[in-house]
């Protein structure tokens, strides 16, 4: 029974790293309202920024955590300027494609400056211990702090996006970019600022995947896909769905691993699955604002 | 004033003709072509099939999929299963290949064809995630480490030099026939209920166009032969694995830049952008991962600047259509409008 209670703590916890993952790509399909085929690649871009420096230019963690977000938003609010701002339209196969290209640009580009070689920020310490929940059924420590990191990124989304005039700007601008347009938004602006957000929230995840396991310029894949699920399960275009999303894809992983080793990434794919089959419609109508 | 339809251009004989005397030269290829020539041309027609198939599905069906590794990889798998572990003669066993992939599309399409556009896209590519990940466990078929094709399959098809022409006719007849298929779909009213749909889907469902049935249909068809194109790449290759059969670079990226660079929504657009890939890769592929870097940008530079391919802006220049799908006025005074 701790067994089981151990791998659903840690299930849980896993829970707010896939929340990570999932906020840059709900942010991008919310606002701008097209899948970044390339965002899994964002995730492990800002891993290797974090990576270069925490421990290239041997600053640590922390700065790690301020810098790599910032250079990514940097390069977000770039790349929707200059490239992605002219696929925005109805059609979703340019944007798509686009994006799937870019993806493999980032991903061998990294191979190139960082080689295949696997990577990680070490953290000493604190990687390794863990917190007692209740007799015999602990949580790492680490897991605990992604996970409050999850929360804070999260609820910051929310409250910006809610509270503040350039939340304001962005509801108005994903729900008819052409009247925002007219009313005097600078929608290429807005779009740019939209991408600079979840390209620094890549930025946040992938720092914060960098301590949890090592890495290579092929991980990107399998985020994506993770963080497709996670707003998927969630309830795409809610914001604390993607945490409920993370938590949920999370137990069903360790549910599955509980059962069979191997089965973990499986019974992440089938949970999401089975939401498509059994909650087509609950789960998809938020979308639709 | 009177006006008639007119699709075949005023070359259309001629045309036909030339592409019957390309496809009968490419098939005396065995009686000058050594065997890595003839591993090169199957492999070539192999991912011109698997283009021509996505091609159908992203161009005309406004179906973009980035899950087809799935269908490659489960034709291989069935192929080796039917042919290699029960026993079953090659000819049948690659029929059998693609319908097993299709009968696997058919529940795949009912759930994920109610997701839009890109969602479909991206659960996809879970499936076939899942598919990679159940076949690993599958130990009948070797699991993770994936099986070989046993010798007396590929001995079935003759001594070395028979096997390699006997493959090359087999790939061969398969793009012709993916071929004629999406073109004579293209052509049938069922094609433009399909390029209606692409075009706008809320207009056409209202003038009565079926617009799940149809692209279901069109789904089935493209797995089909994708299924038995996957079966003969593996064939090929004589040896399976998870890794290999649902590669999503190999069966899906190369296939997505393959059409796009040579002419998405072209039916001449897959031949075109193969021989392209296929002598970039010559050309490039000793430099690592500066030639995926090139491919990358070459593909996005083209959905920017000349969204409808290599063939788009030939078209555009000249007119010209090897495969003319599109219907145009004729009036009676001999005058276009």
């Amino acid at each position: 029974m701790t067994e089981f209670l151990n791998l659903l703590a840690q299930g849980a916890t896993i829970g707010g790293l896939y929340a990570l993952f999932a906020a840059g790509l709900s942010i991008v399909f919310g606002i701008l309202r097209l899948v970044n085929l390339a965002h899994g690649d964002m995730i492990i871009l800002g891993a290797f920024t974090g990576h270069v420096v925490a421990t290239a230019m041997g600053l640590g963690f922390i700065p790690a955590l301020i810098i790599a977000p910032l250079l990514m938003g940097a390069f977000g609010y770039a790349l929707q300027r200059l490239l992605l701002n002219r696929l925005i339209g109805k059609d979703i196969l340019p944007p798509l494609l686009v994006t799937f290209g870019l993806s493999m640009m980032i991903q061998n580009a990294l191979l190139l400056v960082f080689t295949a070689d696997t990577q990680k920020i070490a953290l000493g310490g604190i990687e390794t211990a863990s917190v007692p929940l209740l007799p015999g059924v602990a949580v790492g420590s680490y897991a605990l702090i992604v996970l409050a990191v999850a929360v804070v990124v999260i609820g910051g989304l929310h409250l910006l996006l809610m509270r503040t005039a350039l939340g304001r700007t962005f509801r108005a601008t994903a729900d008819d970019a052409e009247t925002a347009r007219q009313l005097g938004v600078r929608t290429p602006h807005v779009f740019g600022l939209a991408t600079a957000l979840a390209l620094a929230a890549c930025g946040i995840a992938g720092v914060m995947l960098a301590v949890w396991t090592s890495f290579t310029p092929l991980a990107g894949s399998t985020r994506l896909l993770i963080a497709f699920e996670v707003i998927v399960i969630g309830g795409i275009g809610s914001i604390w769905g993607t945490l409920l999303g993370g938590i949920l894809l999370g137990l069903a992983q360790a549910i599955g691993g509980w059962i069979n080793p191997e089965w973990q990434m499986l019974a992440g794919h089938i949970a999401f699955l089975a939401v498509l089959v059994l909650m087509p419609g609950g789960l998809f109508a938020q979308g639709r604002r | 004033m009177g006006a008639t339809i007119s699709r075949s251009g005023p070359h259309g004989p001629k045309i036909a003709l030339a592409g019957a005397a390309v496809v009968l030269i490419l098939a005396a290829l065995p009686a000058f072509a050594d065997r890595a020539t003839l591993r090169l041309a199957t492999e070539m027609a192999g991912y011109l099939t698997l283009a021509v198939m996505w091609n159908l599905l992203a161009g005309y069906a406004g179906v973009m999929s980035i899950g087809q590794q799935v269908f490659v990889g489960l034709g291989g798998y069935a192929f080796f299963v039917v042919a290699g572990l029960w026993g079953v003669p090659v000819f049948a066993a690659l029929p059998l290949a693609g319908a097993f992939a299709a009968f696997i599309a058919l529940p795949i399409a009912l759930i994920l064809f109610r997701l839009n556009g890109a969602y479909f896209a991206v659960a996809t590519w879970v499936v076939a995630e899942i598919a990679a990940l159940v076949i690993a466990q599958t130990y009948a078929v070797g699991g993770g480490a994936g099986m070989s094709l046993p010798t007396q399959v590929a001995k079935s098809l003759g001594n070395n030099d028979q096997r390699s022409a006997l493959i090359w006719w087999l790939a061969l007849a398969l793009c012709c026939i993916a071929a004629g298929l999406a073109y004579l779909w293209m052509r049938s009213p069922r094609g433009l209920a399909l390029m209606a749909m692409r075009d706008d889907e809320i207009a056409a469902a209202g003038l009565g166009v079926s617009t799940t049935r149809n692209r279901i249909m069109v789904y089935l068809i493209a797995t089909f032969i994708t299924g038995i194109a996957g079966a003969i790449l593996f064939l090929v290759k004589l040896r399976i694995s998870p890794s290999a059969a649902f590669d999503v670079n190999e069966w899906t990226a190369s296939i997505i830049f393959i059409v796009v660079i040579g002419g998405l929504g072209y039916l001449e657009g897959p031949l075109l952008g193969v021989l392209l890939f296929f002598a970039l890769r010559a050309l490039l592929a000793g430099f690592g991962p500066w030639y995926l870097i090139a491919l990358g940008a070459l593909a996005i530079a083209t959905m920017l600047f000349a969204p409808g391919g290599l063939w788009g802006l030939i078209h555009r220049r000249f007119g010209w259509e090897i495969f003319p799908v599109r219907r145009r006025v004729i009036l009676t005074n001999g005058e276009t409008p």
